[in-house]
Order: C-alpha cells, then sequence, then structure tokens
C-alpha cells in the first residue's frame, strides 16, 4: 500500500524548491478540478511508494481563496498519510500559524523549518527541540536553497506516516473559547471521523458556511452550537473568526518567545529592506521597472548585439527552419520518391506553419528564464507594489503588468505569465486582453501596410500601439461591469518576500516548463491546422474537376474567402480584394506572419517574399485605401490571436467556455472598431458614404461608450470563487 | 476613529479592532493582523497607494481602502 505525503506551505517558503528536490525528475502536473490552481504530484526519490503531493501555497485553511478551498478539501477528503509542513525560518511567526492549522486536522505531521542559513547568518536562533515540543510534532532543519536535510525530514514523514505517529495537539486555545471548542466536539462527536474533530470543531464556531453545509447538521444542532458561540463571542467581546485567529497568533507568540531569539532589533533594516529602498522608491521606482522590463525585452526580444532570443529566433528560422531541415526533410522525400501531394503537405503544410512558430522557442526560452529569475528573487510582487493604483482602474491587478510586457514580444509566454496572479477575476481579464498587445508577429502587417499605403509613416506603428493598449484599458473597463468578472476589487494584502538569490534547478525548470508547453503547441495545434490549412490552399476545383491546383485564386481556400467574404463588406472589404483578405485574415490564425506571406501568394508573387512584402506593395496600394487598409489591420491586430495563443487562453482559464468567450469578445470588439473606423473614417476621405450603414457605426460606437461608462451595477457584491 | 490608513510612515502602531466582513477580513488577519499586534508603517507606493507594513516580522502590502478597515490606537 503506497503513502501519501502532502507537501504543504505559506507561498514564498521554498516549497517549490523542496518539491523538486524531493522528487527530481518524476513530477505530474496537472490542474485540481475545477479550478485553474495548478496540481504538482511526484514521488519520493529512492521510495517508489511514495508519493508527494504538492498543495498551493496558502496561508491560512480559510474558506476563501480557490487554493485554501482545494488544500482544505484534499487534506480533509483525501486522507493523507503525513503532512510535510515547510515553514520560512526567517518568518516563522506567520509561517507557524498555518501549522497550527495543519496539526488540528490530526494528521501526523513533520515541520521543516527552511532557509535555516539565512537564520544563521542573521545571528538568529531557533531551538527546535522547544519548538518540537510546543507544538507536539517533529520539527526539523533544512535549507531547500543548499539540499541540506530535504530528505531527512521526508524520510521523517514516511516513518511518521508508517507507525500512524501523532504527536499531542497543543493547547492553542483556552478559557471560554476552548469550553466552546470541547462542547461543539461533544455535539458532533460520532458524526465526523474522530482524528478531524478538533478542525471540524474549529470551523463550527467559526461558522464556516461551507463546512456546515457538507456535515448536513439538523437545525436543533445548529442552534444549540450556535448559542455556545454567541455565548463566548460576549464574554470575549468580539466575533467568533476573530477570537480564534487571535487566539491562533497569541499561543504563536509564546511559543516563539520560548524557541526563537531574533538578533536584529525589531523593525530594523534587513538586506532586504535596503534593496527596497531604492526598488520601491517613491521616484526611483518607475524608471528602475521601466529599465529591468527595457533590459529583459531587448534582450530576449530586441536587434542589440546582446540580445539572444533574437538571434537565436533569427538563426532558427533563417538556417535551421530556412536551409537545414527544408534541406534534410526535402532531400528525404525526393530519395524516398513520395508523390507531390505528400511532398507538398511535408515542405508547404507542415514545415512552414509548424517552423515559423517553432521558430520562436528561443525567444520563449530566453523570455521565460529572465522571467523566471524575477519572479524567483522576488521582483514580482514589488512590481504589483508600484503598479497596482494604475492597473486597478481597468479591473486587472499590479501583477497584470508583466503578461501585457510580455506580449510585446510574443502572446503565449504573455499569457502564460498570468499564472502569477492570484486573484481569479483579475487572472480572467489579464487573459482576455493581453492578446490585443501587438506581438511581433503582427509587426509585418503593421510594415506591410506603413509601406505600401502610408509611405513607410512612424505613425501606422505608434498608432498601432496605441490601438492595442487603448484596447486592453478599453476592455478592462468594460468587462468588470459584467456580471461573471463584475464585484468588489478583489483584496490586495500582499506580502513582499525577502529577496533571495534565484535557485538554478527552479529557473531553469520553469523556463523548461514553459518552452515545452509552447513546443507541445506547436506540434499539436499548429501542426494539425496547417495541414488543414494547406489541403484547403492546394485543392480546389478547376473546370469543375476536384484536383490539386497551382493557382491559389481557384483553390478551396479561395472559395471559402468567396463565400464568407461578406461578413466583412460593413469593414470596407469589397471587391476583389475583399476574399483576398477574408483568406489572409483566417491564415492568420495560424501565425500572424502568415497574413503577409499569404497576400504574397495570392497576389501570385512567386519569388521570396521579404519579410514586410515590399514587392507586393504596389498591389496592395492598388487594391486598399488608406482607410480600408487601416480597418483591415486593426481587426487582424485585435481579433482572435494565433492557434498557439489561443491554447494558451484555454490552458489558462482551464474552460471552454471562458475560452470561447475570450475569443468571441475579441472578434466582436475587433469588428466593432473596424466598422467605426471604416465607415466613419471613410465619410472624411471618400472612401465610404453615408447609409445605413454609418447609422450603425454610429449606434456601435454609442454603444461602445455606454459600456465603459455605464455604472457597474455589482460593484458591491463579494467576488465569487468558482470551486 | 483613527485608521491605519491615517497611520504616517514611520509610524508604530497597535491595532484594537477589525472593521468590514468577509473574505477580505478574513484575509487580514491570517496574515497576521489581529487585536493588539503592533505595525510599523514602511512606506507609500509610488503612486500613492498602496501601502508597506511590517507585522510580525515581515513585509505586507495593502491597499488604502483596505488599511480603513484597520482601527488603530
Amino acid at each position: 500500500m503506497g503513502i501519501k505525503i502532502a507537501l504543504a506551505g505559506n507561498p514564498n517558503c521554498g516549497k517549490t524548491s523542496l518539491f523538486n528536490i524531493l522528487t527530481g525528475s518524476n513530477q505530474y502536473v496537472g490542474n485540481w478540478p475545477g479550478v485553474t490552481v495548478e496540481k504538482k504530484e511526484g514521488t519520493l526519490k529512492g521510495h517508489d511508494d511514495v508519493i508527494i503531493q504538492d498543495l498551493p501555497g496558502i496561508y491560512s485553511l480559510s474558506p476563501y481563496s480557490p487554493e485554501e478551498v482545494v488544500t482544505r478539501r484534499y487534506l480533509v477528503t483525501e486522507h493523507p498519510d503525513a503532512i510535510l509542513n515547510i515553514i520560512d525560518g526567517t518568518n516563522i511567526e506567520r509561517n507557524l500559524y498555518l501549522t497550527t492549522q495543519l496539526i488540528e486536522l490530526g494528521h501526523p505531521v513533520v515541520v521543516a523549518v527552511n532557509m535555516i542559513d539565512l537564520v544563521r547568518k542573521n545571528g538568529d536562533t531557533i531551538d527546535l527541540q522547544k519548538l518540537s515540543k510546543a507544538l507536539g510534532c517533529t520539527c526539523l532543519e533544512i535549507s531547500a536553497l543548499k539540499s541540506l536535510g530535504c530528505q531527512e525530514a521526508a524520510e521523517k514523514a514516511v516513518e511518521l506516516a508508517r507507525n500512524h505517529t501523532h504527536g499531542e495537539m497543543p493547547h492553542v486555545f483556552n478559557g471560554s473559547v476552548e469550553h466552546a471548542l470541547a462542547h461543539i466536539e461533544e455535539s458532533i462527536e460520532g458524526k465526523v471521523p474522530q482524528n478531524y474533530l478538533r478542525w471540524y470543531a474549529i470551523k463550527l464556531f467559526e461558522r464556516d458556511q461551507r463546512v456546515r453545509g457538507e456535515l448536513k447538521l439538523d437545525s436543533d444542532l445548529i442552534s444549540h452550537l450556535e448559542k455556545h458561540i454567541v455565548d463566548c463571542e460576549t464574554e470575549m467581546d468580539d466575533d467568533a473568526e476573530s477570537i480564534i485567529a487571535d487566539q491562533r497568533y497569541t499561543y504563536i507568540g509564546n511559543v516563539i518567545d520560548r524557541a526563537v531569539v531574533k538578533k536584529a532589533p525589531k523593525y530594523s533594516l534587513t538586506l532586504s529592506d535596503k534593496i527596497d529602498r531604492i526598488v520601491t522608491h517613491r521616484i526611483l521606482a518607475l524608471p528602475i521597472f521601466a529599465g529591468i522590463m527595457f533590459l529583459m525585452y531587448a534582450i530576449a526580444m530586441g536587434s542589440f548585439p546582446f540580445s539572444i532570443g533574437t538571434i537565436c529566433t533569427d538563426w532558427a528560422n533563417d538556417v535551421l527552419f530556412g536551409q537545414w531541415i527544408p534541406n534534410l526533410l526535402g532531400g528525404l522525400l525526393t530519395s524516398l520518391h513520395v508523390s507531390p501531394w505528400l511532398y507538398g503537405l511535408v515542405m508547404d503544410g507542415i514545415l512552414a506553419g509548424v517552423g515559423s512558430v517553432l521558430g520562436f522557442v528561443p525567444q520563449i526560452l530566453v523570455l521565460s528564464f529572465l522571467l523566471s529569475i524575477l519572479e524567483d528573487v522576488g521582483y514580482m510582487s514589488r512590481v504589483a507594489f508600484i503598479m497596482d493604483r494604475i492597473l486597478r482602474k481597468f479591473g486587472l491587478s499590479g501583477k497584470s503588468i508583466i503578461p501585457m510586457l510580455v506580449a510585446t514580444g510574443c502572446g503565449v509566454p504573455g499569457i502564460l505569465a498570468s499564472r502569477t496572479i492570484e486573484q481569479d477575476r483579475d487572472r480572467k481579464i489579464t487573459v482576455m486582453t493581453t492578446g490585443f498587445i501587438p506581438c511581433g508577429a503582427k509587426m509585418p502587417i503593421i510594415g506591410l501596410f506603413a509601406g505600401a499605403v502610408f509611405g513607410n509613416s512612424p505613425l501606422v506603428a505608434t498608432s498601432a500601439f496605441f490601438i492595442g493598449v487603448g484596447a486592453v484599458v478599453i476592455s478592462g473597463v468594460i468587462l468588470k461591469k459584467f456580471k461573471a468578472l463584475a464585484g468588489k476589487p478583489a483584496p490586495f494584502v500582499m506580502e513582499l518576500p525577502t529577496y533571495h538569490l534565484p535557485s538554478a534547478r527552479n529557473v531553469l525548470r520553469s523556463t523548461g516548463e514553459r518552452g515545452w508547453d509552447f513546443v507541445k503547441r506547436a506540434l499539436t495545434i499548429v501542426l494539425l491546422s496547417s495541414m488543414v490549412l494547406w489541403f484547403l490552399q492546394s485543392y480546389g476545383f478547376e473546370n469543375g474537376v476536384f484536383q490539386a491546383v497551382q493557382d491559389n485564386n481557384t483553390s478551396l481556400l479561395a472559395d471559402l474567402g468567396k463565400a464568407i467574404a461578406w461578413l466583412y463588406y460593413p469593414l470596407g472589404w469589397m471587391g476583389d480584394m475583399a476574399w483576398k483578405a477574408t483568406v489572409a485574415t483566417f491564415t492568420g490564425l495560424i501565425a500572424k506572419e502568415q497574413v503577409v506571406m499569404t497576400f504574397g501568394t495570392l497576389y501570385h508573387y512567386a519569388g521570396e517574399l521579404s519579410e514586410e512584402g515590399s514587392e507586393i506593395w504596389a498591389m496592395i496600394a492598388a487594391d486598399f485605401g488608406p482607410v480600408r487598409a487601416y480597418s483591415f489591420m486593426i481587426f487582424n491586430l485585435l481579433c482572435a490571436p494565433c492557434f498557439a495563443a489561443i491554447g494558451a487562453i484555454r490552458r489558462e482559464m482551464n474552460s471552454g467556455n471562458w475560452t470561447l468567450a475570450t475569443i468571441g469578445y475579441m472578434c466582436g470588439f475587433a469588428y466593432a472598431i473596424s466598422l467605426i473606423v471604416y465607415q466613419i473614417g471613410g465619410l472624411f476621405t471618400g472612401e465610404a458614404s453615408f447609409g445605413v450603414l454609418t447609422v450603425i457605426a454610429v449606434a456601435v460606437l454609442a454603444g461602445l461608450v455606454y459600456l465603459v461608462v455605464r455604472k457597474n451595477r455589482y460593484a458591491d457584491e463579494p467576488v465569487k470563487i468558482g470551486v | 476613529m483613527k485608521t491605519l490608513k491615517d497611520a504616517k510612515i514611520g509610524q508604530t502602531v497597535t491595532v484594537i479592532k477589525l472593521h468590514g466582513e468577509g473574505a477580505v477580513r478574513r484575509r487580514i488577519m491570517d496574515m497576521g493582523i489581529t487585536k493588539r499586534v503592533e505595525i510599523f508603517v514602511r512606506k507609500v507606493a509610488p503612486l500613492g497607494d498602496p501601502i508597506e507594513i511590517n507585522v510580525r516580522g515581515y513585509e505586507l502590502s495593502l491597499r488604502k481602502a483596505d488599511a480603513e478597515m484597520i482601527e488603530i490606537a
């Protein structure tokens, strides 16, 4: 029979490092049912029968955040054989708050006091024997950063699990509180498993709605319990929840007085505080943030001599996927004498599609690497601290700035970076709007029209950027008023963890995970869609016979484009360019840079097209008036992102409906803006004439303005937690 | 009523009572802000909100709207 050990602890206490050390590469990553909280488990090194279940980092077993709820549910219903509780030795007081709650669950508990090296360096001492005695469980010291004592702590937990060794529960509560708890225990004895008796008694005392619902107590019993609670509240002159929290912290204070000696005087500046004096300085904070972001962007996406990401991506695109693999694969296919259609499918369909996406992997890896470092060091919470004020207004959180900035390079890691936002609503709005930011792959589209229609004016690119940012801001304001996303701003009560050196193990692992995620998507969704698109592009009816077509204008894709081009008529896509623009928009779903390439094929340009397609500028200019070109550009910048990004949205939303809602919203918003630009802008240039569509455009504009300025009817409703 | 929102930077204050209800209040308590605890007000964010405090030996940031729920002496 296998053993299950639950790994629990506060955020920022080194839990991830410990988990990685204990399980090595034997990890399985998934999601807790129904929530976007990551679920990780793995087998303990050297013990194939021991499973370590990594629980979300939480501060308490309160019933409010999704992380807390899944942790509670796991601990109470899955019956782990032991709990390994990791606590930050440099911040022991608040960390023990969770520990006292874990002990009350009645499972064997081992407390691993982490960062013991830092504790010693600070000149502090923690008397583990006294701590163990006070808490009634084994306390060991470890350093996850230096891999000290970790295996021993896990072995101890295994030993306790095998022997079912329970310590004596500490006497956390006293006076009338203990009296009331004992009464409640008596009343529910037999109705709950014996080892959970204390836990359930405390939760009932706190009037925990989830536990009340779960136990289905009859109303007589509830009113009987209520009397005990009210008596106690009257005596203590406080409410039940406060009484429990208060006595818990009082108890911890006494334990610490006995077991911990701190060298530095209270409120003295630690090294971390000294760093923060500069990093979150009133005047310097924003420039420093801008500088760090610029540097990160420059290294990953820029075009400087030190831009490793760009150098590798260029190499991957031009050499690896531009020459080596096509030559190798082409030679192989030729030598195998495969039929022309298979050759076309592999070379023009799969390789072109998957290659163009895989070419981004180096940039993604470099970006993820730098982001992981910033996360691991503790800078991300400082970013949230300095940016929160602005972003809150748009239904976003201080942490939303990171996904947005990363998305200027590529939307996929941008959307994935939203993982660090704890509040469900803030994270959803961030995921829904990050795709609006003009990413690297949209730059060729901007370049094409800027060059072909607007005489290479730099204003086009600048305006595209502001349209992207504007779309984020406006959407944030609109979305936060919808019922599903509305409610009071989630509490922003956030720890600013002590800065510490990044752990190479964590950074590399998290970089690898993000990179692999991207590759997986390229090999699945992009592969499949490239094949479908290649088929639609290469086959069609010529002279009434279905066959492979040379001329793209007779392909199935062209037929499809012609069949639905009318949809875009109100956006000014009319005449012969309409279906071409429609087809280009669809191919843009594979990867946005495909838009330019598609125009190349549709305008029968045979040679190698430059990135911004300067060879076809004249033909584009003949077909697209300025307003029409702008309408097309805006639609393509704002509508559904590429498949890779849609996959990322699906992953972060962890819900098909929310993914559909996001894509639907983005397309609808793009359509509305393009419509307004063409119909109203076109009046001034003469490209559009006054008519029914003008009226509709004005109505849509009015509707948008209404959605932005309308009163938030749900502003005061508490935020719902989707568990 | 004097709240944490009114405290000046560099001040050390003592909590008397927590107002408000539900998730926010519980979160504040879970983070160690309970009756009688001492809070040191470290700084204000560059844009004037949120604030950073030191409580129970660690640094915590919270919005002024949340700080308003914390009554101090």
